[in-house]
């Protein structure tokens, strides 16, 4: 079964997405910081990421660096979520190898459609 | 007797009214509101040409010789009216060349001869100093006048001893008022702005003395000028006086001495201060040239009425010199001859003001500056503070200047009436006129030649005029007059080469002049000019427009920083940069200077000491002679005119890098607030985005999922609803530090008990505190807490501080506290938690705006969060309401500790007035 983490430090959201990645036939695994996610990685290895960019501790940018300078996660499928609407953070996110970069607060099904797309799921 | 003690305070009332209206000018020069800047001031000060000899004398001599006393009028009048292009020209050049006086003007002229500059001055003190005489004769005189009335004035001053003459005391105590006066700003500069409108002060006030005498004698003594005319017609005087026949030489004696007027007029060291050095703007010449004339119309209207009418009192009226005063004690009231008594001093005053300070200016500038710059032996280069030096020496000149006077007066004033004394100096002062008409209009005249003119003059004019003086008053065998020198007939000095029939003051001016002139001439026709003298000739005969100045004027070469260094002691360092700017790159102190540079350096120098010390210290620099450079500039330091004047440039300029400094600052102040205002805007939009994320995603599942369970449904409603609120919340806290920190924060302060606010916010947060599972401590004094605070605020404070405790409280187990007692004049609210404390260095961050505390040992972020705007509202209301709020760690409980200080309020007591503001409660 195809894999999602969401990782986000705010409850309700971490909430809304485990429902939308569930209700579109996703498991899904969740982290609220930095740290747990790269946990959540290696014990879970996930199909997709939905990564909040301002976690406490590690920030979301850390974390995607990280993640990119492991080999076998080179090519993992890593969605940025901000709440900053500022076009510099999303270059930054884009540079340092993000696949896709959505703002909150974003609509739920062209969410859902990134996702499948990025999984090769799409009609 | 009653005149003694009045005439003493009038004089000096007198006085010291004049220092004010001086420093009054002075001030406003600085502030930039010139008093001066008026064509009708400009005119009063040149007015300063009627002295004491035309306030007295005048009438003395219309009483003698009738309208003789005119020609010395009618000379300046036509000088005004047909030679105001030539002072024009003077004007002009003056203002080019820096002149601070006629000797500077004449030595300018001829190459910056320092030889002839200390001719002229030589000139100057000798010519001017019976003059100066004259005026401490009307002083006392008139004193003595008033005091002896209606016995004819005793003036004999040498047998009664120098310690026991008044005019020795008028003498000194002049000098002291005029060291006051006109060194009051030696230190820096020679400032002349409050001597010129002291100068048309006074210029005003003997006219309007004089003025007021001429009316009483004509209207009210005689009724009418015709009636004054008739009852004269009966006067034996009249049948002798009152024609050109009547005027000694005759009409050959009108030429002389009108012509002698009209050169003094332009020549009198004071004339040329007042027309020349003090003129601000050369367009106020042309409106004095008629306005100076109508001037000595009015002060001369009424000269023949008052000698007439003096002449008709007879005895009553005494001395013709003294008509003025007299008039008004034999047939006046008293006021009279007091307002008479005020304009001769005045008109004494100003004259011996105006002509001390020139001639002092003059004397350090041209004679003793220059003699100390050449005498190495003096080592003036091991003495640090020069500048009390000089102050000594234009002290000492103006105490000499007036002590000569006084000599002359002494030895030779009685034997002459004041007109008589008046003429020697006009005369002395003419010898100026050859040098310096010629050397405007003939380019040949030269140095050697202005020079021999110059000596060849005064000579003739001691011969002829100051000599005859000496052994009329005893002084000299009285048969020089009779017999002529060596007994040689046409050496008679009055009547030298046998020329006679001639009234002694044309005969002087002729034979003077006519020398003076001679010798200019043909000294000139044989020597050689050297370069500096053919530039300096060039340029002041109009023939070379300054701009065209050869830069091959100084031989010899100089380092740029040689001559910064010389410009920086007597310029200031504004004036050194604007005349030798520094290049954009490497310093070139050490690149030699161009003659350009040199030559501006001069310029500037000759400003503040005069064309030939000027030349003396560029020398110095340029040539290494005479004097190594330290000793140049330690002397004069402080003469200089522009010095002060570039000093407050300096002033301005450091006061202008200071706002710029202040503007940058406030600049980049703003600027810092314009980056947090961009980050404020940042994370108020990240804060809002994120509830409103899960709002917008919840809603959309709702909307796109029917099949939801109820129990599902229902809790993402809730959250629906609680993001909601914290949305609302954030908005209301935005709002409110937008409010604190604008200053618009409605607060209602009014007296309430700090521990009953503190109890209430207990029982609010009460369900919240068990609801998380943690204790709360209270412990508040039972007989209150008197502050002056808004309540809901307050309250809404405590509570945030409540809420947050309990937030961070360990769990489980969680404690907090809230304790209330005095602390030296205030109340202490703390609220305590026993979690893991704040770190030390992050107790102020916690009070920045959106914030996130984050208390060591938890990082399983399992807390829930706040907006990170509550303890910045916090610390703004506390602020607003006159407290401070801070955090430290809690010792009892081991967390952190939130205190507010609030100021324990007054007594509540009607008698108290700090209460009254308070609202009734």
């Amino acid at each position: 079964m195809t894999r999602v983490l969401v990782v986000d430090d705010e409850p309700n959201i971490v909430l809304s997405l485990e429902f939308l990645m569930r209700q579109a036939g996703f498991d899904v695994t969740t982290a609220g910081d930095g740290e747990s996610a790269l946990e959540q990685v290696q014990q879970q290895p996930p199909d997709l990421v939905l990564l909040d960019i301002s976690l406490p501790g590690l920030s979301g940018f850390e974390v995607l660096e990280r993640l990119r300078a492991q080999p076998e996660h080179a090519r993992l499928p890593i969605i940025m979520l901000t709440a900053h609407g500022r076009e510099v953070e999303r270059e930054k996110g884009l540079a340092l190898g993000a696949d896709d970069y959505v703002t909150k607060p974003f609509s739920t099904q062209q969410l859902v459609e990134k996702v499948k797309q990025l999984l090769g799921l799409a009609n | 007797m009653k005149w003694e003690a009045l005439l003493f305070v009038v004089a000096f009332g007198y006085l010291a009214l004049l220092f004010v209206i001086a420093a009054w000018a002075d001030r406003r020069a600085e502030k930039g509101h010139s008093v001066i800047g008026s064509p009708l001031v400009y005119t009063l000060s040149i007015a300063v040409y009627c002295t004491a000899w035309t306030f007295y004398g005048s009438v003395g001599r219309a009483s003698h010789y009738g309208p003789a006393f005119l020609s010395i009028y009618l000379g300046p009048t036509l000088a005004m009216l047909f030679g105001w292009m030539l002072l024009r020209r003077m004007v002009r050049i003056a203002r080019a060349q820096r002149i601070t006086s006629i000797a500077d003007f004449i030595s300018t002229r001829y190459g910056k001869s320092d030889s002839l500059g200390a001719l002229v001055t030589l000139v100057a003190v000798i010519g001017i100093m019976p003059y100066i005489a004259l005026q401490l004769k009307a002083i006392t005189f008139s004193h003595a006048v008033l005091t002896a009335y209606p016995a004819e004035a005793q003036t004999n001053l040498i047998a009664a001893g120098v310690l026991s003459d008044k005019s020795f005391w008028v003498a000194l105590v002049l000098a002291v008022f005029i060291i006051l006066f006109g060194t009051r700003h030696l230190d820096a500069s020679e400032r002349h702005e409050g001597m010129v409108a002291a100068i048309a002060f006074e210029s005003m006030i003997k006219l309007l003395a004089f003025l007021a005498v001429g009316l009483f004698a004509t209207f009210t003594l005689f009724g009418s000028p015709g009636e004054l005319l008739q009852r004269a017609a009966t006067l034996p005087e009249l049948d002798e006086g009152f024609g050109i026949a009547a005027v000694p030489g005759g009409a050959g004696g009108w030429v002389g001495s009108l012509l002698l007027a009209g050169l003094a007029f332009f020549t009198l060291p004071r004339q040329f201060q007042v027309l020349v050095i003090e003129n601000v703007d050369e367009r106020h010449i042309r409106r004095a040239s008629w306005l100076f004339p109508l001037y000595l119309l009015a002060i001369n209207l009424f000269v023949i009425p008052i000698a007439l009418a003096g002449l008709l009192l007879g005895n009553a009226a005494g001395n013709p010199d003294s008509f003025v005063l007299t008039i008004g004690l034999a047939a006046g009231p008293d006021w009279l001859p007091l307002l008479a008594f005020i304009g001769g001093l005045s008109a004494a005053t100003g004259m011996m003001i105006v002509e001390t300070i020139a001639l002092s200016t003059m004397i350090s500038n041209h004679l003793v500056m220059p003699l100390l710059l050449r005498l190495r032996w003096l080592h003036l280069d091991s003495r640090r503070e020069l500048s009390g030096l000089i102050l000594g020496v234009r002290r000492i000149a103006i105490i000499l200047i007036l002590l000569l006077g006084y000599l002359y007066h002494a030895l030779i004033g009685e034997s002459y009436s004041l007109v008589t004394i008046g003429l020697v100096s006009f005369a002395a002062a003419a010898q100026f006129a050859p040098s310096l008409l010629l050397g405007l209009y003939w380019r040949g005249a030269a140095r050697r030649g202005a020079a021999a003119g110059l000596i060849g003059g005064i000579l003739v004019w001691a011969y002829t005029l100051l000599l005859p003086g000496f052994a009329q008053s005893g002084w000299l065998d009285a048969r020089l007059l009779s017999d002529g020198a060596f007994g040689l007939a046409w050496l008679r000095p009055y009547a030298l080469f046998g020329l006679e029939g001639w009234d002694i003051y044309s005969h002087a001016l002729f034979w003077s002049l006519l020398v003076n002139v001679g010798l200019l001439v043909g000294v000139s026709l044989f020597s050689r000019q050297n370069r500096l003298e053919q530039t300096q000739a060039a340029l002041f005969t109009g023939n070379l427009h300054p701009d065209l100045l050869p830069t091959s004027l100084w031989q010899g070469e100089t380092l740029r920083g040689e001559l910064r260094a010389l410009l920086n002691r007597y310029l200031g360092a504004v004036a050194t940069a604007r005349l030798i700017p520094r290049g954009k790159g490497e310093p070139d102190d050490t690149l030699p200077a161009t003659q350009e540079q040199i030559s501006a350096a001069e310029q500037a120098l000759a400003g503040a000491l005069g064309g030939a010390s000027a030349r003396v210290l560029i020398n110095s620099v340029v040539r290494g002679e005479a004097l190594d450079l330290e000793a140049v500039l330690s002397i004069l330091d402080t003469t200089s005119q522009t010095l002060e004047y570039n000093r407050r440039l300096e002033q301005k300029s450091h006061e202008l890098a200071r706002i710029g400094a202040e503007l940058r600052r406030a600049n980049e102040q703003l600027r810092e607030l314009d980056r947090l205002k961009d980050e404020f805007v940042a994370m108020v939009s990240h804060e809002l985005r994120t509830p409103l994320t899960s709002i917008r995603a919840f809603a959309e599942i709702l909307r796109d999922s029917p099949d939801v369970d109820v129990a599902q449904r229902t809790h993402f409603l809730e959250i629906v609803v609680r993001e909601s609120e914290r949305l609302s919340r954030l908005i209301e806290e935005i709002l409110d530090l937008a409010r604190l920190e604008s200053g618009r924060m409605p607060l209602n302060p009014e007296p309430l008990d700090l521990a009953g606010l503190a109890r209430q916010s207990t029982e609010a947060v009460g369900h919240l505190c068990r609801e998380r599972g943690v204790e709360l401590e209270v412990d508040l004094p039972e007989d209150g807490a008197p502050v002056v605070a808004d309540p809901d605020r307050l309250q809404q404070v405590i509570i945030n501080l409540l809420d947050n405790a309990s937030k961070f409280a360990a769990r489980p187990d969680g404690r907090i506290s809230l304790h209330l007692a005095p602390h030296k004049g205030h109340w202490q609210l703390s609220v305590e938690d026993n979690g893991g404390g704040i770190a030390e260095e992050e107790w102020e961050k916690v009070f920045e705006k959106f914030h996130q505390v984050e208390q060591t040992g938890d990082s399983n972020g399992t807390r829930p969060r706040g907006t990170g705007l509550g303890l910045p509202i916090s610390r703004g209301i506390v602020a607003n309401l006159g407290g401070r709020l801070w955090i430290e760690k809690s010792r009892r409980l081991g967390g952190a500790r939130f205190v507010i200080e609030l100021p324990e309020a007054p007594p509540q007591s009607g008698q108290d007035p700090d209460a009254q503001w308070l609202p009734a409660s």
